[in-house]
Formats: C-alpha cells, structure tokens, sequence
C-alpha cells in the first residue's frame, strides 16, 4: 500500500453507510442472508458499505458468522 | 396463545411469532414464561453464550495475547451482560432470524466491549499525544516510498488543523495516530462506538474535501470510481 492510496482508503465515506447502530440492528439478518447466498450487498447496501470502513463492526460481522458456524454444524 | 404474552410484556408481534423456527419457538416460550422453565431457559441460554464467548475470545486472541484465566473472565463477563441485555430484549425480537442469530450479536459486542476494556490495562497509549512520525510504520510504507509520504502528511495535518473540531481532532489523534481502538477509546470517553464512528465520518469528509481542493486526493475515493 503506498501513502497515497492509505489516504484515500482513510478518507473514503459512503453516504449509504448505515452506522454502527443501523448495522447492528440487521447483523444477524444480513449474516443469514450470506450463509444462505443471498446477494447482501444488494439487500443490505447501508450495512455492506459499513461493514467496508468499520473495523470494530467488521469484527462483530466475522464473530456472529463464525458463531452461527459453528453452532450450526455442532 | 404465544408465551409471550405472559412475561415479555407486549412480546414478539403475532406475526413474528408465526414466523419462527420450531427451535426459536422454543427460546421465546422459554424466557417469556415463568417460574423454573423460564429459570432453565436462562441457564441454558447462559451456558450457550458462554461457549459463544469463549470461542469469539479466542478467536481474536491471536492479536490481543491474553493468558487463559483473562480470556475466561472476559467470556463469563460478556455472557453475563449479554444475557441481561437478551433478557431485557426479547420482547422486539421479530422473529426475522433465527433467535441464537439474534442472542450471538448481543454476546459478541459483549466481547468487543471487555476487550476494550482491556485495553487500557495493557497498554499505556496516550490519547492526546500526537505520533504522526510513527504514522509511516502504521500504514508499512517502504523507505523508498516516504519522500512522498512527506508532503502528504503535511497536507494532511493541515487539513486535521483546520478543518476538524477539537472533538474530532482528539478522535482522530487517538485512533488513526495512535492505534486506540475504537471501544477502548468510547470507554474511555464514556460515549459509544457509533458516535465516535459518526463523528469521524464527519471528519474524514472534511479532510477529503480539503485534500481534493489541493489536488492532493480525488474528491471521490477510488473505490466509487
């Protein structure tokens, strides 16, 4: 990664994101629509564009999935 | 008659109700009852996000380094507050997912939340301090690469000084200058992560705009493009 594109990755905001609070609220629907192969970047533009620049939600994403899993397959 | 209507106050929607797997049914009934059944249900739900929370500990500890009796209290602490939060909750359960779908997010922000409170035990980052000469090792810039990394950050922190408000300033220095995450840091400042994550969106526009006027960045990030 060079200085430039950290930057512009930095400083890139999607008027769609749904913020933290919106997206929590959809995790778990939007972590179904995955697992059944649903197309969530069309059904759930704001979370995706979250989920793209918030790495503690990213984190909460993967975690829920990995959860979902591996309960599911246990 | 959904148990929801005995102790889940109003409870789930009729029409959520119907909605529900054989196995969410089951949860619902469980925890809106009372008495023994709606003591077992917790105690099963308990145990469960126990497992959830054990399992998600371990999971990121590959970067947080915590020995086993931490990673444990941190599981039991967070189990135990996503329980309550569960419990306090269930009556705007729709019935859209799966109810263990909807339980884990409350269990795994619960962690999200401890780790950042273990943060500070660890570490003794500063939040006001400004490191932007340790910034070229945060992004992993090469030596050949830092001559134009120079004007860059200069043009960036002229931006951070005249365009964001002290508040904005503070969460910026804290978590792109000095690595802070972003709950250990709305702990510390006793607001949430989505206010933080707002008021930096906030931020992050400004200093976009900025830098663009100065043909520094696109006004648009290349991704959109």
């Amino acid at each position: 990664m060079t200085g430039h594109s950290w930057l512009d990755e930095l400083l890139a905001t999607d008027p769609d994101d749904a913020g933290c609070e919106g997206t929590f609220q959809l995790l778990d629907l939007y972590v179904e629509a995955q697992l059944s192969g649903q197309d969530i970047e069309r059904r759930f533009r704001g979370v995706a564009a979250h989920l793209r620049d918030c790495n503690p939600c990213r984190e909460d994403y993967a975690g829920v999935l990995a959860a979902v899993r591996d309960t599911h397959s246990s | 008659m959904p148990a929801a209507e005995t102790t889940c106050g109003e409870g789930p929607s009729v029409e959520a109700w119907r909605r529900l797997d054989s196995e969410s049914r089951e949860w619902l009934d469980g925890l809106c009852s009372a008495g023994s059944r709606r003591d077992d249900t917790l105690a099963r739900l308990h145990r469960l996000l126990v497992r959830v929370a054990r399992s998600e500990v371990g999971r990121r500890n590959s970067t947080l380094r915590l020995a086993g009796p931490e990673l444990d209290d941190i599981a039991h602490q967070a189990a135990a507050d996503a329980l309550m939060a569960i419990d306090a909750k269930v009556h705007g359960f729709r019935g859209e997912s799966r109810f263990t779908t909807w339980a884990y997010k409350f269990v795994i922000f619960e962690v999200s939340t401890k780790i950042g409170r273990h943060f500070w035990r660890r570490n003794g980052v500063s939040l006001d301090q400004e490191e932007w000469d340790r910034l070229p090792d945060r992004v992993g810039l090469q030596p050949h690469e830092r001559a134009e990394w120079n004007d860059l950050v200069a043009a960036l922190r002229r931006a951070v000084d005249e365009d964001l408000t002290d508040h904005q300033r503070r969460l910026f220095v804290a978590i792109i200058l000095n690595g802070v995450p972003v709950d250990a840091l709305a702990m510390e400042l006793d607001t949430s992560r989505n206010a933080i994550y707002k008021a930096l969106f906030d931020g992050r526009r400004k200093l976009r705009a900025n830098l663009a006027a100065d043909g520094y960045i696109s006004d648009t990030p290349s991704r959109a493009s």
